[in-house]
């Protein structure tokens, strides 16, 4: 077994990052995701890459634009309201077909719909993932970088202030996958060989006027993403009478409270999306038609419930048990994120789901 | 096209009216893959992108180049070009281009913007890439209006110039001042190298491929941030006739902007 180090989540994906051969980076420093650009400043030289202290978000992810542009494995970090500022890059970066790890430290869980969604216009997705802990942290970067450059589509890792600042014992290098294809797509000068356009706008080709192939082919893949992407961590779904369906780092905090209702006998499981787009959606809709009631736990005003409402169809009632939960500093740590507070939420409507 | 012409083999000689034979002296260059583009009569652009073709050409840098694009009417070109080109969001270019030459420090990379696209919506872009001395070439294709919307007031329009958005002509106590922004840039440390040339006549377009290489040059010997403003015509949106832009440039566009070296840090 590989040494695991004690590592703040913010530092352990930046070096995940790293040795997931991550060799670009830049950010603009914002609360609670600037240890990433710190870690990268530090780190970044000492492995021939570059990090670059951006003079703002939209500067930022043009550079990272241009980096990624050119072949090279490239991320970039922020908070909600930096991520706001990236949108439209961010939709352009996907028509582009330019592969980039984008980070977002939220504040609590309300950036749910703008991962999910985005701000950005036109047909455009990212993959979200969504990590639990320091750990997981780490395998999703590298996770991220693999499905980032195999399916050219930009990846977003949503994680939280507790996710950036608290330290836990990690692992490096445990993802593995079959290696690529080599980046043929990227603008690295034109030599033997016709020149490309790599754009937002249209084809590759030289010449050609067909925007319509182009802007189909990003949208294509679509589909497969859905199938072939989902990832998912549940557990106590087969006798539940209720499953609380929660993402992210307070995640944990639900399983743990499911383990504590299991430990007063009641039926509660627990259903936590890894993946936020994809939607574990069949997942959801499979614990629906086992008839089992399902709540949502999230730290923002019910974004994620609706997903879950999505996929269940009206089959069985959907309890909202988060919400809003903030202390002094606005960093969305609020006093709804204990386990008492979620345990007694579950208490509350599993009477009215075991009925 | 004559029969004489259609029917001759490439590689027979050119032939004139009376059968001599005659000198090529005029061809496009080798990396425009059509000579048609779909610029307007008149227009400036199409102008400077020969030039800059051609000096690529020239210090034989094709397959080292990567082409950072803005957006305006001057987008059409890469489809056009046989260059690899980063096709950049409106007012990004210079960003763009510094992640692409931080991660190719060997590679020779310019950006193409019009007035609207780099001082408009990106001053800031464009300062700041100037100010941290990235070394790549900026090309600032500077017709004072937004060409590809239809005539529109930018931040260099000059005083007294009509506009879709200035009728009337743009007034300063209305629509405030011109920026001049190679004199802006150049007195930033970190930049190499800026020249402002105009392609309205031979000598402006003689001046514009000196200016143009000296530029390029600066970049190759890692001198630093290089930036060419270009004046170009836009007689559509000047409303003025095909035929009147380089009067109409000289008038107005030169009398705010006016030519020359304004930093060359390789003297």
């Amino acid at each position: 077994m590989a040494q695991r180090v004690l590592m703040e989540g913010s530092a352990a994906m930046a070096e995940s990052a790293i040795q997931s051969g991550c060799r670009f980076y830049a950010g603009y420093p914002i609360t609670p995701s600037t240890e990433i650009l710190e870690y990268m400043a530090a780190r970044m030289p000492g492995v021939g890459g570059v990090c670059m202290n951006a003079e703002s978000e939209i500067e930022a992810i043009g550079m990272v634009w241009g980096a990624a542009g050119c072949g090279v494995r490239a991320m970039i970090a922020s908070t909600g309201q930096g991520i706001s500022l990236m949108q439209e890059s961010f939709a352009e970066l996907a028509n582009a077909q330019i592969p980039i790890v984008a980070v977002n430290m939220c504040r609590g869980q309300g950036d749910y719909f703008q991962s999910t969604r985005g701000g950005g216009h036109g047909d455009y997705r990212f993959i979200v993932l969504a990590p639990a802990s320091a750990q997981e942290a780490v395998d999703l970067a590298a996770l991220a970088f693999h499905l980032a450059d195999k399916w050219r589509n930009p990846v977003m890792i949503m994680g939280d202030f507790l996710l950036s600042h608290t330290s836990e014992m990690v692992e490096f290098g445990r993802f593995s996958a079959a290696p690529l294809p080599p980046k043929t797509w990227a603008t690295t000068g034109a030599r033997g060989r016709r020149g490309i356009t790599l754009s937002p706008l249209g084809p590759s080709e030289k010449l050609s006027t067909d925007v319509a192939t182009a802007l189909a082919n990003v949208t294509a893949k679509h589909p497969k993403i859905k199938v072939e992407e989902v990832r998912v961590d549940a557990g106590f779904l087969d006798d539940a009478a209720l499953v609380v369906v929660a993402f992210g780092f307070p995640g944990r905090f639900v399983k743990y409270a499911v383990r504590l209702a299991r430990a007063k006998g009641l039926r509660v499981g627990y259903l936590r999306p890894i993946s936020l787009w994809p939607f574990p959606s069949e997942a959801v809709a499979a614990v629906a038609a086992r008839g089992s009631a399902l709540a949502v736990y999230e730290l923002n005003a019910g974004q994620m419930i609706e997903d879950v409402q999505l996929a269940a169809l009206g089959r069985v009632p959907v309890h909202f048990i988060g919400g809003i939960s903030h202390d002094h500093s606005g960093f969305g740590v609020g006093p709804a994120l204990t386990v008492e507070t979620i345990a007694s939420r579950i208490e509350a409507v599993y009477p009215r789901a075991a009925a | 096209m004559s029969d004489a012409l259609s029917q001759r083999s490439p590689t027979a000689p050119l032939r004139g009216k009376h059968g001599e034979e005659m000198e090529k002296v005029f061809e496009k260059p080798d990396l425009l893959l059509r000579t048609e583009h779909s610029l307007c009569p008149g227009c400036g652009e199409p102008v400077t992108l020969r030039i800059i073709l051609e000096l690529i050409q020239e210090l034989d840098l094709r397959d080292q180049t990567i082409c950072v694009c803005g957006i305006g009417c001057y987008t059409a070109f890469p489809m056009i070009i046989d260059l690899d080109v980063l096709q950049a969001l409106h007012g990004r270019a210079p960003s763009v281009a510094t992640g692409a030459k931080r991660v190719q420090p060997d590679r020779f990379v310019f950006t193409l913007q019009g007035d609207g696209d780099m001082v408009s919506e990106g001053l800031q872009e464009i300062i700041h890439s100037a100010a941290r001395g990235e070394n790549f070439t900026a090309v600032l294709l500077n017709n004072g209006v937004f060409g590809e919307t239809g005539g529109h007031m930018t931040a260099t329009t000059v005083l007294g110039q009509h506009t879709k958005t200035t009728p009337g002509g743009r007034d300063l106590a209305k629509h405030g001042n011109p920026i001049k922004i190679s004199e802006l840039i150049a007195q930033l440390d970190g930049v190499a190298y800026v020249a402002r040339a105009a392609v309205h006549n031979p000598t402006g377009i003689k001046l514009t491929t000196q200016y143009l290489r000296d530029a390029f040059q600066t970049q190759l010997a890692g001198k630093g941030f290089s930036f060419v403003e270009v004046l170009t015509m836009c007689p559509t949106d000047w409303f003025v006739g095909p035929d009147q832009g380089p009067a109409w440039l000289d008038a107005n566009l030169k009398t705010t902007y006016p030519l020359g070296v304004l930093k060359d840090s390789r003297q």
